[in-house]
């Protein structure tokens, strides 16, 4: 009963807005509403990157790079061209998807570490651009990004902003478990685990995961332009290599393959250092221990294990 | 008519030609069978005309198309399905997803209306499931339909193969090796399930070792040797050559029979 | 016209020896091993960092380069029996994250030990340049390319002339076969590794004069380290060094006849092409595939 219960499409988006609701009604602070909004712009595009690397099995170290596009397309066209920010989200995740499909193609025949290296480049490429035109990023400082108006109020409070991204993440899941639950998403997670049988079926594997790429660069582009808008000011670290491994840590700790798992690896990597904050120099360290540890204990990713176990434990 | 023609096949691999000069051709509900000890070529033979390699010489034509520069995807979506000897499964996915994506090719491709969960798409996934039941019934898999199909036993991943190459609906088939490994029960069930299937109309390219099963079923049969044809014919025909007999066989005259190695 | 040339030439080969020694590392273990080692540049900041502290502490400079080469070998064996050991049989993407936490982990205790400042090391022998068709070469350069020479050396002689090399090629080729004559494969992976911190750091020491060393330093490097590779051809040895200086030279070229500010970015758009136009020349490995 409760496992066809659980099979049920509608069945994690429903619970992850239900959590997002009761966290919302609970939360006693600006701070954390403002660090609770963060966790779930992080796992926006957690879940994006999860469709490509948890669900399809294919890396990228570069998906910051799609982030930073989404932050600097708010941050930059209503400051230099005087275009809504609303309309600049959209040309932020239009040009990242444009982007995706124009390189996706070519760089998916890859697989692996190559995959791994020409994503990471890619991402290295963008903050490079970020870091140099001064004139139009404002360089290694950033720039500052104007507030959002709809209907004539300008958005500012934390709690608005949590509204706004545990809408646009619920949404977000709700479309990649449709997706997921379609030929589409049955052929990626094939692809997954054996491309020749999934070819052999019929399936253009070059296609799929060209669509699944840039349905999570756009997610990506979509967190980054949120990120912009909540902050208030963007920098090219936003873009940084650091910032790609987060987004790949979190998919990797909380489940490849788990759409909530995604979510509880950007809780973690989001509350963890805020709690830790005295920790502050020891960043690069705890998020690179905690990635081996997880890896060699728990190799599925927190989600999955811990679900297997309690299943086991029923049975 | 012939459904599917080899002429002239032919592929290299540093130096070595792995295939050569390979011609034979196929009707529908034949089931035409490849035989040869190992390293002989057969599993090459599969890829070449599945679309995984790509030949240096001869072609394929499916109904008279040359097929041969075609990639597996637009092979399999003209009607050609394959398994493989050592086991392709979808491993993290469940025994009755594994066939549903069998029969990828003939579901939509709207991906907007995929992320939007449409009804069409609702019920195009009820048709997808219902039919691919039909698959796991005729392997007798349907038990296991909700398993991971990496939990499975070999016997049983050995028909999953199948099934799911039936899903597609294929006109002709390929099977590498559908009873290595499995018991003499299993291997009379597949037996039967290969009949059945060519009774159905369905053309069989099969490449197996065990000449029990291949003596039994096969309407023609060809003997392959360092990538070269040997011999081709029916069964007792093939079985009493003697370059077979010599070649395949080894000088164990005890064999001489052919119905069993 | 000439000299300009010269100039360019000469401090595109000293870092393309560096690009060609971090490419040399990456193969050592890649091949031994198939792991790709994204720590690799965090090897070549080891040196560095480790060597500008010993002789900051008054250590001489030999003695510390060879403190720093150690710390580095033992930095390797841990990173192999740690991190790699335990999940040996994980599929690729795993083995490519676990290497990127190595990294984090490495340069994280870095910039505790020796902060996020850069650091400098004085040049082995004086700072001033020699004179050389008009050119002025810094002593330095010259100790960085003879350097190179003798650690390509010294790895050729090892891999080829004694025992422990040989069983490293062999569990290269075939580990099941080099196992079953008697070759210790959880020895020679831990070998693999050490070797390749060693030449890394090596590479590490002789550079630091130059470029300067920082934490951060490692991500660059092990990036263009690894688009030597693509250039030079994954898993030979020479075409990793040789694509380590065509790289250092073209990125030295563009850097002085084009634009300084993407010079990094050369590199990258070179590999790049590279991987894209020829995925099956260069890789080697497109088809192959067993099935």
């Amino acid at each position: 009963m409760m496992a066809r219960f659980r099979q049920n499409r509608w069945f994690e988006p429903a619970l992850i807005a239900l959590i997002i609701i009761i966290i919302g009604l609970v939360l006693p602070s600006t701070y954390y509403f403002r660090i609770a909004t963060l966790v779930l712009i992080a796992g926006l595009s957690a879940t994006g990157l999860n469709l490509l690397l948890g669900y399809a099995g294919q890396i990228s170290l570069g998906h910051a790079g799609f982030v930073g596009i989404g932050a600097y397309a708010v941050a930059v066209l209503p400051a230099k061209f005087a275009v809504p920010s609303l309309l600049a989200i959209f040309c932020g995740t239009l040009v990242s998807g444009v982007v995706a499909l124009i390189i996706g193609r070519p760089i998916l025949r890859l697989k692996d570490h190559f995959l791994a290296v020409a994503t990471l480049a890619f991402g290295i490429l963008i903050a490079m651009v970020l870091n140099n035109e001064q004139w139009l990023t404002g360089g290694p400082d950033g720039m500052a990004v104007s507030r959002i108006e709809l209907f004539g109020i300008r958005i500012r409070s934390a709690q608005s902003w949590y509204w706004i991204s545990g809408t646009v993440l619920v949404l977000a899941v709700v479309l990649a478990r449709n997706l997921l639950d379609s030929s589409t998403g049955r052929a990626l997670r094939a692809l997954h685990d054996s491309e020749v049988a999934a070819r052999s079926a019929g399936i253009d594997v070059a296609r799929i995961k060209s669509i699944v790429f840039v349905i999570s660069a756009v997610f990506a582009s979509l967190s980054g332009s949120l990120y912009a808008l909540f902050n208030g000011h963007v920098t090219p670290d936003i873009a940084s290599f650091l910032n790609s491994i987060e987004i790949v840590t979190m998919v990797v700790l909380g489940g490849m393959g788990s759409l909530s798992g995604g979510l509880v690896g950007a809780v973690i990597l989001v509350v963890l250092p805020q709690a830790l904050s005295f920790f502050h120099e020891y960043e690069h360290l705890l998020l690179g221990v905690l990635m081996i540890l997880i890896l060699v204990f728990m190799r599925a990713g927190i989600v999955p294990t811990l679900a297997a176990r309690w299943a086991r434990g029923r049975l | 008519m012939n459904l599917l023609s080899v002429e002239h096949l032919g592929i290299s691999f540093g130096g070595v030609r792995a295939v050569d000069d390979v011609s034979f051709s196929i009707s529908p509900g034949e089931i035409f069978s490849i035989i040869g000890p190992n390293g002989a070529g057969k599993t090459t033979l599969f890829n070449l005309i599945s679309g995984v390699y790509r030949s240096d010489m001869g072609r394929v034509t499916l109904r008279g198309d040359d097929v041969s520069r075609l990639p597996p995807e637009a092979l399999a979506s003209r009607g050609l399905a394959r398994t493989f000897q050592n086991l392709q499964i979808f491993a993290r996915m469940s025994v009755e997803e594994n066939v549903m994506v069998g029969l990828h090719r003939h579901e939509t491709r709207n991906v907007l209306a995929h992320l939007l969960g449409l009804p069409s798409v609702m019920a195009e996934n009820r048709r997808t499931r219902d039919e691919a039941r039909r698959y796991l019934d005729m392997l007798h898999l349907r038990q296991v339909a909700d398993e991971v199909a990496g939990s499975l036993s070999y016997g049983e991943l050995k028909r999953l193969e199948i099934a799911r190459a039936m899903a597609s609906r294929p006109d002709i088939l390929l099977l590498d090796e559908p009873a290595a490994g499995c018991n003499p029960t299993e291997t009379a069930e597949i037996d039967e399930i290969i009949v059945s299937i060519a009774r159905t109309g369905v053309a069989i390219l099969l490449v197996e070792h065990d000449m029990k099963l291949v003596m039994g079923v096969s309407d023609r049969v060809l003997v392959l040797n360092q990538g070269r044809v040997l011999a081709e014919g029916a069964p007792d025909e093939v079985a009493r050559n003697p370059s077979v007999i010599d070649a395949y066989l080894g000088h164990d005259k005890g064999a001489a029979g052919g119905d069993h190695v | 016209m000439l000299a300009q040339f010269l100039q360019f030439a000469m401090s595109g080969l000293t870092v393309g020896a560096v690009y060609g020694i971090v490419a040399l590392g990456f193969t050592l273990i890649y091949n031994a091993s198939g792991v790709m080692n994204f720590a690799q540049g965090e090897f070549v900041m080891i040196g560095g960092m480790v060597t500008v502290s010993a002789v900051g502490a008054g250590v001489p400079l030999p003695l510390a380069a060879l403190i720093a080469v150690i710390v580095a070998a033992s930095v390797g064996v841990l990173l192999q029996r740690l991190a790699i050991e335990p999940v040996r049989d994980a599929p690729p993407v795993v083995l490519i994250i676990i290497t990127v936490g190595a990294a984090l982990v490495i340069r994280g205790v870095a910039q505790i030990v020796f902060g996020k400042q850069l650091h400098k090391l004085s040049d082995f022998s004086g700072d001033t340049p020699l004179a050389f068709l008009g050119a002025s070469i810094l002593p330095q350069a010259l100790w960085v390319l003879a350097g190179t020479v003798l650690i390509v050396t010294l790895v050729w002689l090892f891999l080829n002339l004694t025992m422990l090399g040989k069983a490293l090629i062999a569990t290269s080729a075939n580990r099941l076969a080099a196992k079953l004559v008697g070759i210790n494969i959880s020895f020679i992976l831990a070998l693999a590794f050490a070797l390749s911190a060693v030449i890394g750091a090596a590479a590490g020491i002789l550079v630091t004069p130059i470029t300067f060393t920082y934490a951060e330093v490692g991500t660059l490097l092990a990036l263009k380290g690894f688009a030597a590779l693509v250039l030079g051809g994954l898993g030979s040895p020479l075409g990793a060094v040789i694509g380590g200086l065509l790289l250092g030279l073209s990125e030295a070229f563009a850097a002085g006849y084009l634009s300084s500010t993407y010079k990094d970015a050369v590199a990258l758009l070179l590999m790049i092409a590279v991987l894209l136009l020829r995925p099956g020349g260069i890789l080697g490995h497109a088809g192959a595939e067993r099935v």
